[in-house]
């Protein structure tokens, strides 16, 4: 009988040491990134100022700022959006909804999973031969925004398929039941039920592609930049200009890079504080991504 | 109709049907390399309610289905012999399906409105092509929900969720929805299998309605409920058809003793 308690009590030990470890391996990625996030915030706060943000690059540490950068990172991920997310979604749509069941289409979706896999430095060597070369798009704005949309392609492509499948299948029988077409049934019920999906995966997949450097690098992107692009809206005809897509342009993560690898300590403050600034700009994305989840999911209920 | 004497075999029953709407002729139906329909033939009448009863795996959903084409939606589905509507053959490749599924509506196992409003729910087979105008709108609503007896609970809702309805109260719905469109068929399938029986029953008594108007397939696993609402009765057993005939006959003095035993609950 006592052998028994003993062999019980063994058991629950061994129960508590592994709850214990499990929350030790939780924290460990928990701190790591908290500790981060705290060291940058000390390191970088006393430069985090107004005129941080309204400067450009400077070889005065305590006078440059991250105007381009930010302005080139917005605009890059502009361009980013407006590509990626019609062609994603548009493939995401046609494999679930349209694409006969045959080997092609299998081949398809292996090929699309694998994309996802690729390293980013690869799109980038691809892009400057395809865009910047091959298209003579130069070193440019547009390019860049491109660039990070084959990257983050596969991305929206997986969440808007999963976002489409997870649409009840009742729904497209009743739509069809009343004579719908497919595309029909698409626009009216698929799209509209997967939209908090689909917005979250495009968001999820845009503050991926915000932190890339590597194929920006590899594009050629610029690492001082002391003008802004040309402003889209003019005061002559025909007020919209394109201009600034063809512009040369630096983003965040560059403009840190850059700081970090000056000698003057006072740079890698400058560094420091534009990391903080990314890093919010990506925790809101992802905040909005949270918010739109659950605004689309309140609305829908089957 | 006249009631025949009680002898005859289930084939020669067809010849009562004086306007079948639908012909099944040689039917049958595979999943891949499963044969879930054996060479079908029976003969649906017009403005009357049919029954196809049978245990579950008979083919029964698969015949119903097979009625406004809604198997093309499955992948690997074969279909043989034909199914004509109105004397043309609902499966010669120059059907235009979205027709089809206009003059042949259906009403699901599981209630399945829009996650949309009411409204929008009863017009939707109107916008689709292309109707617009308000006050036509208006009226379908109004006389599609007091069709499918919904109107007095939902009147003054009319922009409210229908995901805000009671389960019985979203299947009138969704019938309301399917009556919009003004088909002549109705296919139901199972309409009341997840419902309490106060809503049955109010769905029973709309089927006895409706059958003015429309004609009625339904597939119910609920004997009494087949011996209540149709005036005939299928009898599938194993993707065959066994017996068919007006209900109150199979229901009384069948001619196959499967269908005896199935009815009286010996099996299935």
């Amino acid at each position: 009988m006592e052998d028994i308690e003993i062999r019980v009590a063994r058991r629950k030990r061994m129960d508590g040491i592994f709850a214990i470890l499990g929350l030790v391996s939780t924290f460990v990625g928990m701190l790591t990134l908290a500790a981060l996030i705290v060291d940058l915030a000390i390191a970088g706060s006393e430069r985090l100022t107004q005129t941080f943000f309204t400067s450009f690059p400077s070889r005065f540490p305590d006078q440059a700022g991250i105007l381009s950068a930010w302005v080139g990172t917005t605009l890059v991920m502009l361009v980013t959006a407006a590509s990626a997310v019609p062609l994603g979604v548009a493939a995401g749509v046609y494999l679930e909804e349209y694409a006969p069941g045959n080997w092609l289409t299998a081949l398809i979706e292996i090929n699309i999973a694998n994309l996802a896999g690729v390293p980013s430095i690869v799109y980038g060597l691809m892009a400057l031969g395809l865009f910047v070369y091959q298209f003579r798009l130069g070193q440019s704005i547009l390019s860049a925004g491109l660039t990070l949309a084959l990257l983050i392609l596969p991305i929206v492509i997986v969440a808007t398929r999963e976002s489409v499948r997870a649409v009840p299948g009742s729904m497209r029988e009743a739509a069809y039941a009343l004579g719908a077409t497919k595309w029909q049934t698409v626009r009216d019920h698929v799209l509209p039920y997967s939209t908090g999906g689909i917005l979250t995966g495009v968001i999820i997949a845009l503050s991926r592609a915000i932190g890339e450097t590597a194929p920006l690098i590899t594009i050629g992107a610029l690492t001082f930049i002391a003008f802004l692009p040309g402003p889209p809206l003019g005061a002559e005809f025909p007020f919209v200009s394109f201009e600034w897509l063809m512009s040369p342009f630096t983003v965040m993560p560059i403009q840190m890079f850059n700081w970090t690898s000056r000698p003057q300590h006072a740079f890698h403050l400058n560094a420091a504080a534009a990391g903080l600034v990314l890093m919010v700009m990506t925790l809101i994305m992802n905040g909005i991504a949270i918010y739109l989840r659950y605004r689309f999911r309140k609305r829908i209920r089957w | 109709m006249v009631e025949a004497a009680g002898v005859k075999p289930a084939v020669e029953n067809r010849s009562q049907i004086t306007n079948p709407i639908i012909q099944v002729l040689d039917l049958s139906v595979y999943y891949g390399v499963t044969r879930a329909l054996r060479s079908i033939n029976l003969e649906i009448p017009e403005k009357k309610v049919t029954a196809l009863i049978g245990p579950s795996g008979c083919g029964k959903t698969t015949l119903l289905r097979s009625l406004n084409r809604m198997n093309d939606l499955i992948q690997n589905v074969r279909t043989m012999g034909s199914i004509k509507l109105d004397g043309k053959d609902i499966y010669a490749p120059s059907t235009d399906v979205i027709n089809l599924r206009r003059r042949v509506g259906m009403i699901f196992q599981k209630w399945n409105p829009f996650p949309k409003s009411i409204y929008e729910n009863v017009v939707y087979g109107l916008r689709i092509v292309g109707i617009n105008n308000r006050s036509q709108l208006d009226e379908t609503v109004e006389k599609n929900l007091k069709r499918a007896a919904l109107w007095d609970e939902v009147k003054d809702n009319l922009h409210k969720s229908a995901s805000d309805l009671s389960g019985g109260q979203q299947q009138r719905l969704c019938i309301a929805r399917a009556l919009a469109v003004e088909p002549e068929v109705l296919l139901m399938d199972e309409p009341c299998s997840a419902l309490d029986p106060i809503s049955t029953a109010k769905i029973e008594e709309l089927i006895h309605e409706l059958k003015e108007s429309f004609t009625i397939v339904i597939v119910t696993h609920n004997m009494q409920q087949a011996a209540r609402v149709s005036d005939y009765t299928a009898f599938f057993y194993l993707g065959e058809l066994v017996e068919f005939g007006e209900t109150s006959k199979i229901f009384t003095a069948p001619d196959k003793q499967q269908t005896e035993d199935y009815i009286t609950g010996r099996f299935g």
